[in-house]
Order: structure tokens, then C-alpha cells, then sequence
């Protein structure tokens, strides 16, 4: 369930007319842009900006590029573009980055459903004018190319049906790939990337029951190897993503320093999806409401920003 | 008695691609039982004497006829489905048929646009309950590998290419080509990236910069290489492949999945063919009756106004 409160029925023109006024004058008006921006379901801000450009002839994104900055900004750039687009650019700018983790691309090609990964590729097109593949081809070699680039490429078939032999075979498959360690086994990546999800969960259940454990206890932690490291990552994805997503903010609120893209990331991108479930096992997992930590590891718009978007009143 | 003409003429009806329904008809209901078995005796092609004293029907001929009469409705069949319906049987059918067939699944995944090859992936769930990747899983060949990256593919298709990328990916494949294993190409993994996930454009560019920088065409590079060919061709110079294909399926010895393929690139590629100003040529002569009719004015009128 979402987080984010968005009242049913807003004035889209008194949102553009408080964001205009929040960013005229010396200094703007963050409050004011957190209070309209960070209660608003992606229709609205969608039809926010294209009111306020209407009315006052710019972009209102460009506008609140100039007007914000730091970490702030970031999150509210992120929060304020359609899904699919935000997701592209993600993608775009974590392939731009230097080094080889290439998390965010796993991320999104295997959270997401067929309709909307589908819909992130069209944006990529759109923006860029290169295609996703492409990019990720470009971008990475050898074996993470080859896992990358299919799970990007997926159109996954979306119904629930499941053919119980075939899931125990594949099961068997991938536990004969891990045991021999030959990970770059061309079965794994086309099960992985060519199943539909309802498949796959049926496979990873008869892994499970075929070894006793999960498949991912037996997939090698904290490899140095990019690729296993990739590998991982989508098995967990694919098996239970808001458990996935539980532990990457845990991760990047844990310990010294916070990170900030990892942590404004997932609150941005699952706020209005399943971000309600994803606090949940936080709490369960960490003894403490996620708001709780947020408060405490964060400071300033920035926080106010992600508190409202986990829907506190702030 | 039949005249050696109408025996002839018999012959002529099933002789082409299509059958030449008027004739038939001509001939069959003006004859009596006597004029029938001079026609059956004269024609060895259809019938053989069986040992018991009939003009049997030979076997094998009962099958051709069987795809003589069926490209009619073949044709119709496939001109009437949605283009993605339509997309997604001639892939499932070519998954299934095997080997020989896969430069189907090319031509579909490489000349339609983007979006078209995303509604055939679309209509393939809807249709078989598994995405298209799924069933070339049951592929064991090499070509495996090339032909899910390319139905996967959702490749831009805007302008704006960039030549220096365009002519080092050139080189790339030259030297894949050339220096290394060629038995080993399609297992080539930046050769398939770059085919599979380049936009149509950029590909483009690549094969000019490819023939002037050694002279001879990516296309004639790959001769023999079967479906990396195809892949190039449908996806560089389509006119190219569908002229070839065309021309294949009214040779003398042509097989009945070449023949086939003249059913299916007139009725999937009629814009384009009109566009072009094709001319059937070398086809017409060879076409009969009802399917001849339907084939030459698909490629004529154009669209309907």
C-alpha cells in the first residue's frame, strides 16, 4: 500500500499557484513545496506541471532545479517525474557512474511488472534516444552484459499460472549451477530472465523444498565477483522485493553516514506502491518505526521531504 | 476421350503456385465418366495404376495439392489477422517447426518497428500463455542465443546516430568476422549486442561505414552464415532480403516453406512493396488463379480508400 496521502479531489491550479509563489522572492518556500508536492499521486503532479506551465509559460522542474539544492533536491526531482521516467533516469544515471554496481538496473527490471518496465524503456527512449539495451550493452562486459541486458529486455508473460514440472526441473537446474559454482551457466540466466514471475516463485519454492534451504542462503554473499553479486540481487528481487527493499534501507541508514540516493530511492520509487508493507518489515526487522530512523539520520527539507512522502504531517 | 490438350491443361492447374480454379472447373464439369479416365490415365503426375486395375491417386501428389489449394485461404487468413496476432503465430509456428524455419522469426523480430514487435510479443502471451523468450528456450542450437536477443529487443528509432560509435562497432564485427572462429559467431557477444540491441539507424550507418572501410558489404561478409545474414539484411537492407526471398520461391526447385514465404512477405510487406513500386515480375508468371488474383491486387491497390 502507498504511503504517500494524496486527497482525492485537489485544485491542480492553487498547487501551481502555491508552487509558484513558494519559489518567487528571495529564497523559496521549501515548506510550501513539500506541503503541495508531497501529497500529491503521480496524476496530480502530472497535471500540476502542466498547468503551472501553462499558466506561467516555464517548466516547473527546471524552475525547482534552480530554486533547490543538495539532497533535497535530488528527491524532489526524482518524486515529481512520472514513474517511468524517474526509473529511466535512474537507470541513466547509474550507468553513467563509473565502477561496475549496477544495482539499480537489477532494481528496476526485476521489481517491476512487464506493462511498466516496459513503459521505463519507452521513457529511456524518449529521453536519451538510445534504447535501455543498448546503454546497458554499452556500459557493461562478459557475463553481468549478458544478465543485464536480459533481464532488461524482458517481456515477461503476467499470469499466475505455473507448470509445477517444469518449476521442479528449473529448480534443479539452478541448485545443480550454484553446486558446481558454474553461476554463468546459460540456464540461470534465461530462468531468471525469461520466466514469469508467478513461475519463478513456484521455482524458488521447489528449490527450497528439493535443498531445505532458500536459494539465496546458498548464493555467496558479499562476493567480490560483480557478476554473482548482480546474480543475487535478482534472485532476491525476484523472489520478494519489499523484503529486498527493507534491506536497502536498512543498509543505507545503518552504520556511519547515511546514503542518501540509495535511501531517497526506494522511498521516492515505492511510496506510492507497497512503501506501507516495506515499513512494516522494517519495524518488524529493526525494532524501530522507519520514520523513527529517518528523523534521526537525516535533517532539514530533506527530512521533512521523505517524512511526508512516508505520510506523516510534518 | 480427353484430348491431350485437356490433359495438358489438367496438369497446368496444379503446375503453378495457386491452382487455377476456372480451368478446373472447365474441365472437370464437362466431363463424363470415360472422358475422366483418359485424364487420370493421361496424367502420370496425379495418378499411378494400381494393381488392381485403377487409376490410383498417388500419394504425395495428394499432399501438394493439399498446400496448392490452402494458399487461398492461407492468404486470406493472414491478410484478415491483427499484424500481432499474426506476428505471434508465424513465430510460434516457426519455434516449432525447427531449424529451417528460424529466418522467420528474424525477419519478424527485424522488420517490423519497434512497437509492432512488441504487440506480437504481446499477442504471443495472450495466444500461447509463455512470453516468446520462454519458447525459444526449447531451441538448442546456437542460434539460441542471437534470436532471444533479437525478439527482445525495443530499439530506438529515432534519428541522431553516432558515426564514430557506428564505425568502431564496424571494426568489431570485421575482426569477429574475419580474425576469429568464424563457426564461433554467433557466440560472439559484442557482435550480438551490437545487432540486437542498436537502433536501425545506427546499424545502417554501420553497414556504409563497414563497406567503405573494406570494401566488400557486412552482408557479403556473412554469406553462408545463414540467419546472421538475414539479421543483417532485414535489418540494413530489407529490400534486399525480401527480393531474395521472393525470388526463391518461384525458382524451379523450391521447396513448400519457400513457397510459402511468397504468402506471407506480400501480404506482411504490401506497404511497403507498393511503396517501393515493386513490380512481380518474376512471380506473376508462375502465380494461378484465385491466390494469383489475390496476391498481385494486394501489391497493386495499395490501401483501400
Amino acid at each position: 500500500m502507498a504511503t504517500v496521502s494524496a486527497p482525492k479531489q485537489v485544485s491542480v491550479k492553487e498547487d501551481a499557484e502555491a508552487l509558484r509563489k513558494a519559489c518567487q522572492g528571495w529564497g523559496t518556500d521549501e515548506k510550501a513545496i513539500i506541503a503541495v508536492l508531497g501529497r500529491r499521486n503521480a496524476a496530480q503532479r502530472r497535471q500540476i506541471r502542466h498547468v503551472y506551465e501553462e499558466i506561467y509559460q516555464e517548466d516547473l522542474i527546471k524552475r525547482l532545479e534552480s530554486e533547490l539544492s543538495g539532497h533535497f533536491e535530488k528527491a524532489v526531482y526524482r518524486w515529481i517525474l512520472d514513474p517511468p521516467d524517474r526509473d529511466a533516469v535512474l537507470a541513466n544515471v547509474e550507468l553513467k557512474k563509473s565502477g561496475n554496481k549496477h544495482h539499480v538496473i537489477v532494481e528496476i527490471s526485476c521489481t517491476k511488472n512487464p506493462e511498466e518496465l516496459l513503459a521505463i524503456r519507452r521513457a529511456y527512449h524518449a529521453r536519451y534516444k538510445r534504447s535501455l539495451e543498448e546503454e546497458v550493452a554499452y556500459h557493461t562486459k562478459g557475463d553481468t552484459r549478458r544478465l543485464l541486458v536480459a533481464l532488461v529486455s524482458a517481456f515477461r508473460y503476467y499470469g499466475e499460472e505455473i507448470n509445477t514440472t517444469l518449476a521442479k526441473s528449473e529448480a534443479k537446474k539452478l541448485h545443480e549451477a550454484i553446486k558446481d559454482k558454474k553461476f554463468d551457466n546459460e540456464d540461470v540466466i534465461r530462468i531468471l530472465s525469461t520466466r514469469s514471475i508467478a513461475q519463478l516463485q513456484a521455482t524458488f519454492n521447489c528449490y527450497r523444498e528439493q535443498e531445505g534451504t532458500s536459494i539465496t542462503k546458498n548464493l555467496p554473499k558479499n562476493s567480490s565477483d560483480e557478476y554473482i553479486a548482480m546474480l543475487r540481487m535478482a534472485v532476491r528481487c525476484l523472489k520478494d522485493p519489499k523484503k529486498y527493499f527493507e534491506k536497502v534501507l536498512r543498509r543505507s541508514i545503518e552504520g556511519i553516514g547515511t546514503d542518501e540516493d540509495a535511501l531517497t530511492r526506494v522511498i521516492v520509487t515505492r511510496a506510492e506502491k507497497d512503501l506501507k508493507e516495506i515499513k512494516e518489515l522494517y519495524h518488524k526487522r529493526n525494532n524501530v518505526p522507519l520514520d523513527k530512523a529517518v528523523d534521526k539520520e537525516t535533517s532539514g527539507d530533506y527530512k521533512d521531504m521523505l517524512l511526508t512522502l512516508l505520510g506523516n504531517e510534518v | 476421350m480427353a484430348l491431350p490438350v485437356h490433359i495438358e491443361a489438367l496438369d497446368k492447374a496444379f503446375s503453378g503456385i495457386g491452382v487455377d480454379e476456372k480451368s478446373l472447373i472447365s474441365i472437370l464439369t464437362n466431363s463424363n465418366e470415360e472422358h475422366k479416365r483418359s485424364l487420370r490415365k493421361g496424367s502420370s503426375k496425379l495418378f499411378i495404376e494400381d494393381e488392381n486395375g485403377f487409376e490410383r491417386w498417388d500419394q504425395s501428389s495428394i499432399k501438394i495439392l493439399k498446400h496448392q489449394f490452402n494458399r487461398f485461404r492461407d492468404a486470406v487468413v493472414l491478410s484478415l489477422l491483427h499484424p500481432w496476432e499474426r506476428d505471434a503465430r508465424l513465430i510460434e509456428k516457426a519455434i516449432r517447426k525447427g531449424p529451417k524455419h528460424y529466418n522467420v522469426i528474424v525477419e519478424v523480430a527485424c522488420t517490423r518497428s519497434s512497437d509492432q514487435l512488441l504487440g506480437a510479443r504481446k499477442a504471443y502471451h495472450s495466444l500461447f500463455h509463455h512470453s516468446i523468450e520462454e519458447h525459444l528456450t526449447h531451441i538448442k542450437g546456437r542460434e539460441r542465443k542471437l534470436l532471444v536477443a533479437l525478439v527482445s529487443a525495443y530499439r530506438y528509432e529515432g534519428t541522431g546516430v553516432n558515426e564514430d560509435v557506428a564505425k568502431s562497432e564496424a571494426q568489431i564485427l570485421y575482426e569477429a568476422i574475419n580474425n576469429g572462429d568464424k563457426n564461433k559467431l554467433l557466440d560472439h557477444e559484442d557482435a550480438i549486442m551490437i545487432l540486437a540491441t542498436r537502433s536501425k539507424q545506427h546499424l545502417q550507418a554501420l553497414y556504409r561505414h563497414y563497406s567503405q572501410s573494406y570494401g566488400k558489404t557486412l552482408a557479403q561478409d556473412l554469406e553462408g552464415e545463414g540467419i546472421l545474414k538475414d539479421t543483417v539484411e532485414c535489418l540494413c537492407t530489407p529490400q534486399t532480403y525480401f527480393t531474395r526471398v521472393l525470388e526463391a520461391a518461384v525458382k524451379e526447385d523450391a521447396d513448400e516453406e519457400s513457397k510459402r514465404a511468397l504468402t506471407r512477405v506480400i501480404v506482411t510487406q504490401k506497404e511497403q512493396l507498393v511503396q517501393e513500386g515493386f513490380v512481380p515480375n518474376k512471380i506473376q508468371d508462375i502465380l494461378l488463379g484465385l491466390y494469383k488474383d489475390f496476391l498481385l491486387a494486394s501489391i497493386a491497390s495499395g490501401d483501400i480508400k
